[in-house]
């Protein structure tokens, strides 16, 4: 490889372009861009469709909040049931995403930096939430834990309740998001390779200095955006939740599932309202994610 | 998905000087098996406690026949559109420069952050008779709520990302170098964009456009609100899988379940070997 190239047409057309010529008014264009109508025509395409598929939505679900105006949507926000829900869903993301966490950084340590037999089988089955439905995901449990399930008559007898309980709705969640984590990680630590921990392990480090030194500053921006998205997802999860929960209002209702009651109780104002938080921390989950990815590129690049 | 596959080729010796790998594998190992393993055992064994006569008689059923058949088509129409669109989207990321460029390129990713419950009810207020878009769609005699219209616009939102995050980086390690040649040889732009830059990006459409179908059959939040779900009409698989839990119909509910566990691993398995054969014929890209 002599010459680099670099994505943006532009640059190629600037090259072949006297140098005086700006890029944007160069008379020549280059031979792998296309005419200007077509870029803008395309432009104009993609633009249409994001904000009628993506920005659109974001705008109706403020304005539906507020329809009935403010009062109505503090109401809703300070509606105890609406509080319950809040709680119960925070108490799941603790514990689902520190646990999802230390998933990921486990197998991809041990995909990434040994080499065995049946790895290719470890990546898939690490995949499968993916293809699999969430009311399946959700129904697997109830198989499980339920009251005709494998473990339900033990689980009656010594009164431990998993179904339509709490415990219920983190193992659906925790079922649902536990790739996130992992799949940011392989990647990342399979392109770190491992001399630098071979390195430090020749030079004397035991294995947890090894970890805290080396391994999890190298994977900290990748761990941070899996984790990010772990987090949006757990606190979003809608279709897993709903089948093992039960719907008792103020005591196995997540926030999902909360602005699903208010919908179909024609509260659609106070459903929107609480919809709100989430689209709120959706909005910061996309800004870290950028950022944490930006973060990651340039310490690749270094 | 095979991207990553085909980086874990194994390339080192066995023995290796770091520690912990009997502690990662064995966490792994056993967090799979509970999570993964286990309960999708659960569902096997307990559908081969059906015989195979009531087995086919809940598969067969007209209604769960019905659901197949719209979650199938309205999956299968939502990839497609997210493939054309997709792609475009990819496309001018990657190769254009205009103003708002980053805010569309973060953007992206919403429906994948978004909580599927909240999408499912906003796309409803706007695709409604009295919504935005819905008023007008509806004046021209264009039902796009509770219908299967508004099924795949739902789908269509929810597999956006995939395309665009699976063609996106390919675009972006592009080697000009082909495309030159071609149009220094006097191909014309659209030939060697059919010739030369479709085949190449092939893998990666494919694999998104999977990726979308696969998260589109199963996919259940964002659906419900839009759908209107009257049987035999708008009742998708995950739905009726719903409907049959509720009323404690846990045969129906697993012959459903295995079906499309089944459509789904069926999916996965074909994307691999085609992305393979692919691969044996261009070269790894």
């Amino acid at each position: 490889m002599t010459i680099s190239h670099q994505p943006l047409p532009s640059a190629h057309a600037a090259a072949v372009a006297p140098a005086t010529a700006s890029r944007r008014s160069t008379p020549y264009r280059s031979v792998t861009s296309e005419p200007a109508w077509v870029r803008r025509v395309l432009i104009g395409i993609v633009l249409l469709f994001v904000i009628v598929m993506l920005i659109l939505p974001l705008i109706t679900i403020f304005s539906q909040a507020f329809k009935r105006g403010f009062e109505v949507y503090v109401a809703a926000l300070e509606d105890p049931d609406a509080w319950a829900a809040i709680k119960l869903s925070l108490l799941t993301v603790a514990i689902v995403v520190p646990l999802n966490a230390i998933f990921g950084i486990a197998a991809a340590w041990c995909i990434t930096k040994f080499s065995f037999r049946g790895k290719q089988l470890l990546v898939s089955l690490i995949d499968v939430p993916f293809s699999v439905s969430p009311v399946i995901a959700g129904f697997m449990f109830i198989l499980l834990f339920g009251a005709q399930g494998w473990f339900g008559p033990w689980l009656q007898e010594n009164g431990i309740a998993i179904i339509f309980s709490w415990p219920g709705i983190m193992l659906g969640t925790l079922f649902i998001t536990f790739p996130f984590v992992a799949r940011e990680l392989i990647p990342l630590m399979q392109t770190q390779g491992i001399q630098e921990e071979e390195a430090a392990i020749t030079l004397g480090a035991n294995g947890w200095k090894l970890f805290w030194r080396i391994a999890l500053p190298n994977m900290k921006w990748g761990l941070l955006y899996g984790i990010i998205i772990c987090n949006a997802r757990a606190l979003g999860e809608f279709g897993a939740v709903s089948v093992v929960s039960g719907h008792i209002r103020g005591e196995t209702n997540t926030i999902p599932l909360h602005i699903e009651i208010l919908y179909n109780e024609y509260q659609f104002s106070a459903a929107f309202a609480v919809a709100s938080i989430l689209v709120f921390v959706a909005c910061l989950t996309l800004v870290l994610q950028h950022w944490f990815d930006r973060k990651r590129r340039e310490q690749q690049h270094s | 998905m095979s991207n990553l596959q085909s980086q874990l080729k194994p390339s080192r010796n066995a023995k290796s000087v770091l520690p912990g790998f009997k502690l990662s594998m064995g966490f792994t190992l056993i967090y799979l098996s509970f999570l993964v393993l286990i309960p999708l055992a659960a569902i096997v064994l307990h559908s081969l406690q059906m015989s195979w006569s009531t087995f086919w008689d809940l598969i067969l059923d007209k209604r769960v026949i019905a659901a197949y058949k719209i979650s199938f088509l309205t999956s299968l129409t939502a990839a497609m559109i997210n493939v054309v669109f997709g792609f475009i989207i990819a496309w001018v990321l990657v190769r254009y420069n205009f103003p708002g460029k980053k805010l569309v390129n973060g953007i992206i990713d919403l429906p994948f952050a978004l909580p599927t419950a909240v999408a499912g009810i906003a796309l409803t207020a706007i695709y409604a008779k009295d919504g935005w878009i819905g008023q007008w769609l509806y004046a021209i005699n264009i039902p796009s709520a509770y219908s299967v219209i508004g099924i795949t616009i739902a789908l269509t939102f929810i597999g956006l990302p995939f395309v665009v995050r699976t063609v996106q980086p390919v675009l972006e390690q592009w080697d000009h170098d082909v495309e030159e040649a071609a149009a220094i040889l006097g191909a014309y732009r659209w030939r060697t964009f059919i010739r030369i830059i479709l085949p190449q990006l092939f893998p990666a459409i494919l694999t998104g456009f999977a990726l979308a179908f696969a998260r589109g059959l199963g996919e259940y939040g964002s659906v419900i609100f839009i759908a209107g779900n009257m049987p035999f009409k708008t009742e998708i698989a995950p739905l009726l899988m719903m409907t049959k839990l509720e009323q404690y119909d846990y045969a129906g509910a697993t012959s459903i379940a295995l079906v499309m566990l089944v459509i789904a691993f069926v999916l996965l398995l074909l994307m691999n070997a085609i992305q393979w054969s692919f691969t044996k014929r261009w070269g790894s890209l």
